[in-house]
C-alpha cells in the first residue's frame, strides 16, 4: 500500500531531475561552447536602438531596461484599450442575440459566428495591410468632426494641453473616495431606516463637480492643440501637433476587440440565460417593475456566471495581443524577445524575462479573480 | 368606425392602418433599394438631409401603423412579434434592413460582378473589383507552400490515406469495436507519422527528399494542428488526472505545468522553442523546427485539455467514484471504465473549442519562420509581380478558415448531440 503511494510519486520526481538536469548541463555546456555568459547584466546597459511608438521617454541611450518597460507599457495599454472595447461590444452584442427582434437576434448571432472562427493573426493582418491601407493620404484625408483626421500613416485628432493635471487628478481621486463613502453611508441608511437615496444620482454630480472645481479654484486648466498638415516635400505631408494614433495600434486593438468581444458576448449570452425564469418570475409578482428586476434580480444572479469565464477572456486578449510582432507594433515582444534579443543574443534570459511577465501578468489577475469568485460566490448551507 | 386613427392603431380600423403601414414601409425599403442598386434617388427633389432621413420616418410611420396586437392575422401577429414588438426595434429593424441592402452591391460588385479571373498575370485584373486572378495563380503554393510542383502529388495521397484511415471507425464490425480507442490512439497516430515521414518528406524508396522548410500553406496548417491535437490530448488526459490525484508531488507538478503554460502566450512559446530550446539540448543534437514546433503547440494546448478535461471530472458526482471503488475496482480500472467515459462524454463542446483554438493558432507559427496559409499570403502579398493585392488573398482566407473553423463547431455540436445521455 505504501508503495502504491511512493513509487508513482517518485518517479515523476526523478523525471523532473532528470530533465532539467539534463537541459541545464546542457544548457551550460553550449553557453560555454560559444562563449556566451549568462547574467542579467546586460539590463542596465546601452540599449541603442529606437521604438517607434512609446509612451514614455525613450531613446536608443537609454537602458534594456527602460526598453523592456516601454515595451510592457505598450502591452497594457493595447490591452487595456482592447479590453474595454471588447466588453462595451460584448455586452451590446450578448443582448442582442437574446433580442426578441429575429433580425437583430440573427445578426448578432452571425457576427459571432463570422469573427471568432477565423484567426485572430489572419483578422490583424487584414485590418493592418488591408482594410487600413485603403485609407486616404495625409493631404486627401478629410475632418471628421473639423479636427480629427484619419490617413493611411495613423488617426490624428486634437490633443488636450493641461496646466496643473496633478491637481485634477487628485480631485478624481478624492471624487471616487468620496464616491464609496457615500455608497456605503447610503447602504447603511436603506438597511437600517428602509430610506433610498438616489445614489447614482448622487454619484455622477460628485464626479462632476469636485474635478469642476479645481478649474475654478485649483488653477487647472485645459487647452488644446489640433493636428497640423505639414508639407515636408513635394509630394510628402504629414500631421504634426495634436494626437497621434498608429496604424498599427489601430488595427490592433480594433481585431482584438472584435474576435473577443464574440467571446464576452458568448459569455454574456449564457450568463443572462443561466438566471432561471422562476427568479424573473417571482421578482415579478412581488410588485418589481422591469427595471428593478433587471438590476436587483437578474444582473446580480447573471454577473456572478458572466464575470469568471470573462476575465479568462481578458486574459486571453492580454495574451493575444503579444500578436502585435506580427505587424510591427512594438509591444513587449516585439521590443524586448524580438529587437533586445537580436543584440544581445541573450536567448534564455530574455525569453525567461518575458515568459515570466506573462505569467505574472495573467497569475495575479487569476488570483485577483479566485478572490473575488469567493466574494460573491453564494453561500450554500 | 372606418376612420383613419393614426396615433392609436387598433382592431377597428385594422385595414387601413394595414394597408397604410404596409405601403410606407414597401416605399420606404423601395427607397433605399433604388438608391442603392440603381444609384437612383426619387427623392431628389428634397433638401438633402430629409431625402436621406425620409425613407426611415416613414418606415418606422409604416411600422407604428402595422402594430396591432391580436390582429387575427396570423403572418401580421409573427411579423410584429418578431421585428415589430416596439418602436426601437422597429428602428432596428429598418436600419438593419437598410444596411443590408446598401451593403450587398458593393460587395457583390467587388467579389463578382466587376472582379477578374481570367488570365495569368497582373495584367489580366482590369477591373475595379477583385483580382481573383491572383488567388488563382498562387493556388498552389496558398495550399502547399514552396513544395515542388512536381511532387505535390504525395501530399495529397498522404492526405488521402489519412482520411481514409481516419474513417476506420465507422465501418468496424461490431467485435472489434473496443479495439478502436487503441487505434486512434497509438496506431492511426504512428501510421500517420510514418505516412507523412515517408511519402510528404521522402528520402527513400526513390522519393526525393524535401525538407520541411519547404512545406507550407495549408496543408501545414493541417499537418501541425493534426500532429499537435493527437499529442495534446493523452497528455492533456494525464495532467487532469495528476491534478486531481492525491499524491501531493504528482498534483503539485501537474498544476505548476499547467499554470506555467497558460499563463503565457503562444507566441513566447514559439519564440522559446525556436531561440532557447536548442540551447538546451546536446550541441551535436539536431532536432528539425517542424518537431521543435509541433512539441511546442501539444504541450501549450495539453495545458488547455488537461483543464477542459478536469471540469468533467469534476462534474461527476461522487457517487460514481464511491460505486466503482465498491465494486473493487483500483484506480485505473475505475478511471478507463467509469469515469474517463463519462467525464469525456461531458466535454465535448469543451474539446471542441480547445481544438478550434489550436487550428486557429497554427497561423503564428510564422513567427518561427514556418509559412503555413497565413504566412504564404505575407509572402505572397509582397512578391513585386503581385503588390497590391493583399485584400483578396485575405479574404481568401479567411473563407478557408471560416469553413474549416465553422464546420468542426458544427461537427461538434452533432458529436453532443448523438452522445448527450441523461442522467
Amino acid at each position: 500500500m505504501k508503495l502504491k503511494k511512493i513509487l508513482p510519486q517518485a518517479i515523476t520526481l526523478l523525471v523532473v531531475i532528470l530533465i532539467f538536469g539534463f537541459f541545464t548541463m546542457n544548457a551550460q555546456l553550449n553557453m560555454e561552447n560559444r562563449g556566451i555568459d549568462f547574467g542579467y547584466g546586460f539590463l542596465s546597459q546601452e540599449s541603442s536602438f529606437d521604438v517607434q511608438f512609446s509612451l514614455i521617454e525613450y531613446s536608443g541611450s537609454d537602458s534594456y531596461a527602460r526598453a523592456y518597460l516601454v515595451g510592457l507599457l505598450n502591452t497594457l495599454l493595447v490591452s487595456i484599450l482592447g479590453i474595454i472595447l471588447c466588453t462595451i461590444l460584448g455586452v451590446i452584442v450578448g443582448i442582442a442575440r437574446l433580442s426578441p427582434n429575429y433580425l437583430i437576434r440573427t445578426t448578432a448571432a452571425w457576427y459571432v459566428e463570422f469573427f471568432r472562427n477565423i484567426p485572430l493573426l489572419l483578422q490583424i493582418f487584414f485590418w493592418y495591410y488591408a482594410a487600413l491601407r485603403a485609407l486616404p493620404l495625409p493631404q486627401d484625408a478629410e475632418a471628421i468632426f473639423g479636427a480629427s483626421y484619419l490617413t493611411i500613416k495613423g488617426f490624428y485628432t486634437p490633443s488636450l494641453i493641461w496646466e496643473n493635471l496633478d491637481v485634477f487628478i487628485y480631485s478624481v481621486v478624492a471624487a471616487i473616495i468620496v464616491i464609496i463613502f457615500v455608497r456605503i453611508q447610503a447602504k447603511k441608511l436603506r438597511e437600517n431606516v428602509g430610506k433610498h437615496l438616489p445614489v447614482l444620482n448622487i454619484s455622477i454630480a460628485i464626479l462632476f463637480v469636485l474635478p469642476l472645481l479645481t478649474f475654478l479654484f485649483g488653477g487647472v486648466n485645459v487647452g488644446y492643440e489640433t493636428p497640423e498638415l505639414k508639407q515636408l516635400a513635394k509630394t510628402s505631408f504629414k500631421f504634426e501637433g495634436g494626437l497621434s494614433i498608429p496604424p498599427e495600434l489601430l488595427s490592433l486593438v480594433i481585431a482584438l476587440s472584435l474576435y473577443t468581444a464574440t467571446f464576452v458576448a458568448e459569455c454574456v449570452r449564457a450568463g443572462i440565460q443561466g438566471v432561471g425564469k422562476g427568479q424573473r418570475e417571482a421578482a415579478s409578482s412581488i410588485g418589481l417593475n422591469r427595471k428593478q428586476v433587471l438590476n436587483l434580480i437578474i444582473m446580480p444572479q447573471a454577473l456572478r456566471i458572466i464575470i469568471p469565464p470573462t476575465t479568462n477572456q481578458y486574459l486571453n486578449l492580454t495574451k493575444n495581443s503579444s500578436l502585435a510582432a506580427a505587424i510591427a507594433y512594438p509591444d513587449l515582444v516585439l521590443v524586448f524577445a524580438g529587437t533586445a534579443l537580436m543584440q544581445t543574443g541573450k536567448a534564455i534570459e530574455i525569453v525567461s524575462i518575458t515568459m515570466l511577465t506573462y505569467l505574472t501578468l495573467s497569475l495575479s489577475i487569476s488570483f485577483f479573480m479566485n478572490w473575488y469568485n469567493a466574494k460573491i460566490a453564494i453561500v450554500e448551507k | 368606425m372606418g376612420t383613419l386613427n393614426l396615433l392609436r392603431p387598433s382592431k377597428d380600423n385594422l385595414q387601413n392602418n394595414l394597408y397604410l403601414g404596409s405601403f410606407l414601409v414597401g416605399i420606404s425599403i423601395l427607397d433605399v433599394f433604388l438608391n442603392s442598386f440603381l444609384k437612383l434617388n426619387i427623392t431628389s427633389y428634397l433638401p438633402s438631409i430629409i431625402s436621406i432621413v425620409l425613407p426611415f420616418l416613414l418606415g418606422m410611420f409604416g411600422f407604428h401603423l402595422m402594430r396591432i396586437e391580436f390582429s387575427g392575422i396570423k403572418n401580421l401577429d409573427r411579423l410584429n412579434k418578431n421585428i415589430n414588438t416596439n418602436n426601437f426595434n422597429a428602428a432596428l429593424t429598418l436600419l438593419i434592413i437598410f444596411l443590408i441592402i446598401k451593403a450587398i452591391p458593393p460587395v457583390m460588385s467587388w467579389m463578382i460582378l466587376d472582379a477578374n479571373i481570367s488570365g495569368d498575370s497582373k495584367d489580366a485584373c482590369t477591373g475595379s473589383g477583385a483580382c481573383w486572378t491572383y488567388i488563382k495563380v498562387w493556388f498552389k503554393r496558398f495550399m502547399y507552400g514552396m513544395y515542388p510542383n512536381e511532387h505535390i502529388w504525395r501530399v495529397n495521397l498522404a492526405f488521402i490515406f489519412l482520411v481514409v484511415l481516419a474513417f476506420v471507425g465507422f465501418v468496424t464490425p461490431q467485435k472489434y469495436r473496443n479495439l478502436l480507442t487503441l487505434y486512434y490512439v497509438v496506431i492511426y497516430p504512428i501510421i500517420a507519422f510514418i505516412l507523412i515521414y515517408y511519402l510528404i518528406s521522402g528520402g527513400e524508396f526513390g522519393l526525393e527528399w524535401v525538407e520541411t522548410g519547404a512545406w507550407g500553406g495549408l496543408s501545414l496548417t493541417f499537418i501541425v494542428s493534426f500532429f499537435s491535437l493527437i499529442f495534446c490530448f493523452p497528455l492533456g488526459m494525464a495532467l487532469a488526472l495528476g491534478r486531481r490525484t492525491e499524491l501531493p508531488i504528482v498534483k503539485y507538478v501537474s498544476v505548476g505545468f499547467i499554470e506555467f503554460w497558460r499563463g503565457v502566450p503562444l507566441i513566447t512559446v514559439l519564440f522559446m522553442s525556436s531561440v532557447m530550446f536548442p540551447m538546451f539540448l546536446p550541441e551535436d543534437f539536431f532536432m528539425d523546427k517542424l518537431v521543435r514546433v509541433i512539441i511546442a503547440i501539444s504541450l501549450f494546448e495539453a495545458a488547455y485539455v488537461a483543464e477542459v478535461i478536469r471540469g468533467g471530472l469534476q462534474a461527476l458526482p461522487r457517487g460514481q467514484y464511491d460505486a466503482a471503488k465498491s465494486l473493487g475496482m483500483g484506480y485505473w480500472k475505475m478511471h478507463i471504465f467509469v469515469i474517463l467515459p463519462q467525464a469525456l462524454k461531458l466535454v465535448i463542446p469543451g474539446m471542441a473549442n480547445t481544438f478550434l483554438a489550436l487550428v486557429k493558432d497554427t497561423p503564428l507559427i510564422f513567427v518561427v519562420g514556418l509559412a503555413e496559409l497565413a504566412g504564404m499570403l505575407q509572402m505572397a502579398k509582397t512578391n513585386p509581380k503581385w503588390l497590391g493585392y493583399a485584400m483578396e488573398g485575405y479574404v481568401f482566407a479567411a473563407i478557408i478558415f471560416w469553413i474549416i473553423c465553422y464546420a468542426m463547431s458544427k461537427y461538434s455540436y452533432n458529436l453532443e448531440l448523438k452522445y448527450k445521455t441523461d442522467r
